[in-house]
């Protein structure tokens, strides 16, 4: 059996036909977006919610990134968040809202408080629920409908998905991330190569990385059309769980990681798709269109071939045209951030190339931590005065420049260098246009000012 | 959720592959806290400048192209998982989208929204585009039951998961369903090996 349906499996409550299933829900997670009118469904039918020790909520998507301690001046953000406050108190579901220390991207809390664990079924009303897949899971995003169903059974009716396997072997070279690793498999399969599909990441490359750079990996697996990604748990995974605010401890732990080292896809399994990649044919990439799929190596050119209408409209919304290359490439802001890079690891990783440089004068540079626990983990490691050395300024959490919907925004026309996960049109703000990358090329491109090639620039 | 069974009518065709929700509703009209009236935003980048002002050649500003199908290019509702996306093509009219392909969560939540994604070859989505363009009165006929699509002298069936075709036809959404069940689902908690 593959991991992915070990899990299944073991969550079916009951079986409507060949592949439809009533599946089991053991965390929902729940954000101001996507839950209003869910409630109000409930409110209609005149129930509550049916466990609940099993939804959690948090403000994040709808969130200023700066003076969050005072209201929120937006009336219509204002409205939405206060909302989830009068539904969570009206339902008593746990929040952690605004200011709160645990407060934050729901799928940066999640993995970084203990509530994310192997073998669990995961959903939250956001796509990229798929990053908690990091652990062993299976984890993906629903449509409002679903958040009601859950919220009063704790059940969906589900159609099994198919399985791919994506196998990343050897090591990866200087200057070359998770993301990078990501977005190249994106380039070579697509924006809806991977649909119908709940895929799993294995071989060397994959297992070598720390679980905060699985995490980037699986949170991308939704932008080639995949349902979730997976990683089969291992030392790596329970060493990151133990001693988290909410995992299980003491016998309850022993428990817990006996069954977890079940976790795997037997030596037998069968996948329905099965790619292999080189990790040495891994560069760092950059985006130039807008969607995912399509994206190179910092030093290719933007592809002659397969040109249509849809790709030309796309090069026009970017400015950018067939054959031209993007090093050197003038930008105007760079945003880090977002559930695919905001964690500590980044962070850190973006201090430790700007310590003792300064950021190109004409750059706004957003770094948005994506939880309470990394901006306060951030301070304590002095990381906000590195990046204040260098002009940029660290903001509170929240989604942010990901989603042209709270404040953030980056004007129209303007470049954005983004390591976050869409570059759709229009995605960071009317006209915005989005280059995405891994964070080491979002730092080299604020203090650059352009765009470059990360490994001409480390040691 | 409406029932429906049987459409007869003119459709409104976007030729563009990989239509994300972002393009369908822009994030920035997220915040409402009901299901009403996104239809007056549905794909409102492409429809209007940002003074406002319509986008003169953009089809849904061209009165030439009505009804209640819209036929778009492949890889339709990709990216977020926003049920708004259905709510603003029901809400401005749609009740079919016709394309060669879609994307996981848009597919259920236009289903959980009496929309009918329905799929149709690469071949026979081109063939409904120029048999649009060269007559914007082509009446498309798409009978759920049946599963068949109707258009000129093509006649083609398309697939759809049983379970759902009962819900389509009849206007039942999952919840009623799971609420039937909820003995099962405590007979389940109960027999679980291993739970935390
Ligand atoms: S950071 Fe971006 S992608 Fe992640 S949950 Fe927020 S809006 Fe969605």
């Amino acid at each position: 059996m593959t991991l992915f349906e070990k899990i299944w499996n073991a969550h079916v409550v009951k079986s409507i036909d060949k592949n439809r299933d009533v599946v089991y829900i053991d965390k929902h997670l729940i954000h101001e977006v996507t839950s209003p009118q869910a409630f109000d469904g409930l409110r209609s039918r005149g129930i509550g919610i049916f466990r609940k020790d099993r939804i959690l909520a948090t403000a994040d998507h709808n969130v200023p990134t700066i003076n969050q301690h005072l209201p929120i001046q937006e009336p219509l953000s204002r409205l939405q968040v206060e909302k989830l406050h009068e539904n969570c108190k009206q339902f008593d579901v746990e929040l952690y809202g605004l200011g709160h220390q645990y407060q934050g991207i729901v799928h940066v809390i999640g993995p970084e408080l203990g509530i994310t664990l192997p073998g669990m079924t995961i959903v939250c009303g956001d796509s990229h629920t798929s990053t908690h897949g990091a652990f062993g899971n299976i984890a993906f995003g629903i449509g409002t409908s679903q958040v009601e169903q859950v919220m009063a059974t704790q059940c969906l009716i589900l159609e099994k998905s198919k399985t791919m396997r994506i196998n990343v072997e050897g090591t990866l070279g200087k200057g070359v991330g998770a993301k990078d690793i990501i977005l190249f498999i994106i380039s070579r399969l697509s924006a809806a190569g991977g649909t119908g599909y709940f895929v799993e990441y294995a071989g060397s490359a994959i297992r070598s990385l720390s679980m905060e750079a699985r995490m980037t990996i699986c949170n991308m697996s939704i932008e080639m059309g995949a349902r979730g990604g997976m990683i089969a748990p291992d030392e790596t995974t329970f060493e990151y769980i133990k001693g988290r605010k909410f995992a299980p401890s003491g016998e309850k732990w022993e428990a817990a990681v006996d069954y977890w080292k079940t976790l795997y896809s037997d030596n037998d399994a069968v996948f329905d798709a099965e790619f292999t990649y080189d990790a040495q044919d891994i560069t760092p990439m950059v985006t130039y269109g807008t969607n995912p799929g399509m994206g190179m190596g910092i030093s290719e050119h933007i592809p002659s071939e397969n040109t249509t209408e849809s790709t030309l409209k796309s090069l026009n919304y970017m400015g950018l045209h067939v054959g031209e290359t993007l090093a050197g490439k003038r930008i105007q802001n760079v945003f880090i951030g977002s559930c695919t890079n905001s964690r500590i690891e980044d962070l850190r990783q973006v201090a430790d190339y700007v310590k003792g440089k300064q950021k190109a004068p004409h750059v706004k540079v957003y770094i948005v931590p994506g939880s309470k626990q990394v901006e306060i983990q951030a301070k304590k490691e002095g990381l906000d005065k590195i990046f204040e050395a260098a002009g940029f300024e660290l903001r509170e959490p929240g989604c942010s420049a990901c989603l042209g919907m709270n404040e953030d925004k980056i004007p129209s026309g303007e470049y954005c260098v983004s390591t976050s996960n869409r570059n759709f049109e229009g995605r960071q703000g009317q006209g915005a246009r989005t280059i995405l990358t891994g964070p080491l090329m979002a730092a080299a491109a604020a203090i650059e000012g352009k765009i470059v090639d990360i490994r001409e620039y480390l040691n | 959720m409406e029932k429906l069974n049987k459409i007869v009518s003119t459709a409104v065709p976007i030729p563009i592959e990989d239509i994300d929700t972002d393009q369908i509703i822009p994030a920035r009209f997220l915040k409402a806290v009901s299901k009403d009236g996104f239809g007056k935003n549905l794909f409102r980048d492409w429809r209007y400048h940002q003074d406002e002002r319509p986008v003169k050649d953009f089809i849904l500003n061209n009165d030439t192209y009505q009804g209640q199908i819209l036929v778009a290019g492949k890889n339709f509702g990709c990216g977020s998982s926003r049920e708004h996306a259905a709510w603003a093509l029901a809400d401005y009219g749609f009740k079919v989208v016709i394309s060669s392909f879609f994307a996981d969560i848009f597919r259920g939540n236009a289903l959980n929204n009496g929309i009918l994604p329905l799929q149709v070859s690469q071949d026979v989505l081109d063939q409904i585009f120029s048999l649009i363009e060269s007559d914007h009165q082509t009446l498309l006929e798409v009978n759920v039951a049946e599963q068949t699509l109707t258009a000129g002298n093509l006649k083609v069936s398309f697939e759809i998961d049983p379970y759902k075709k009962v819900c389509l036809i009849n206007g039942y959404d999952d919840i009623d369903f799971l609420l039937s069940i909820k003995d099962d689902i405590e007979t389940y908690e109960k027999s679980r090996v291993f739970t935390l």
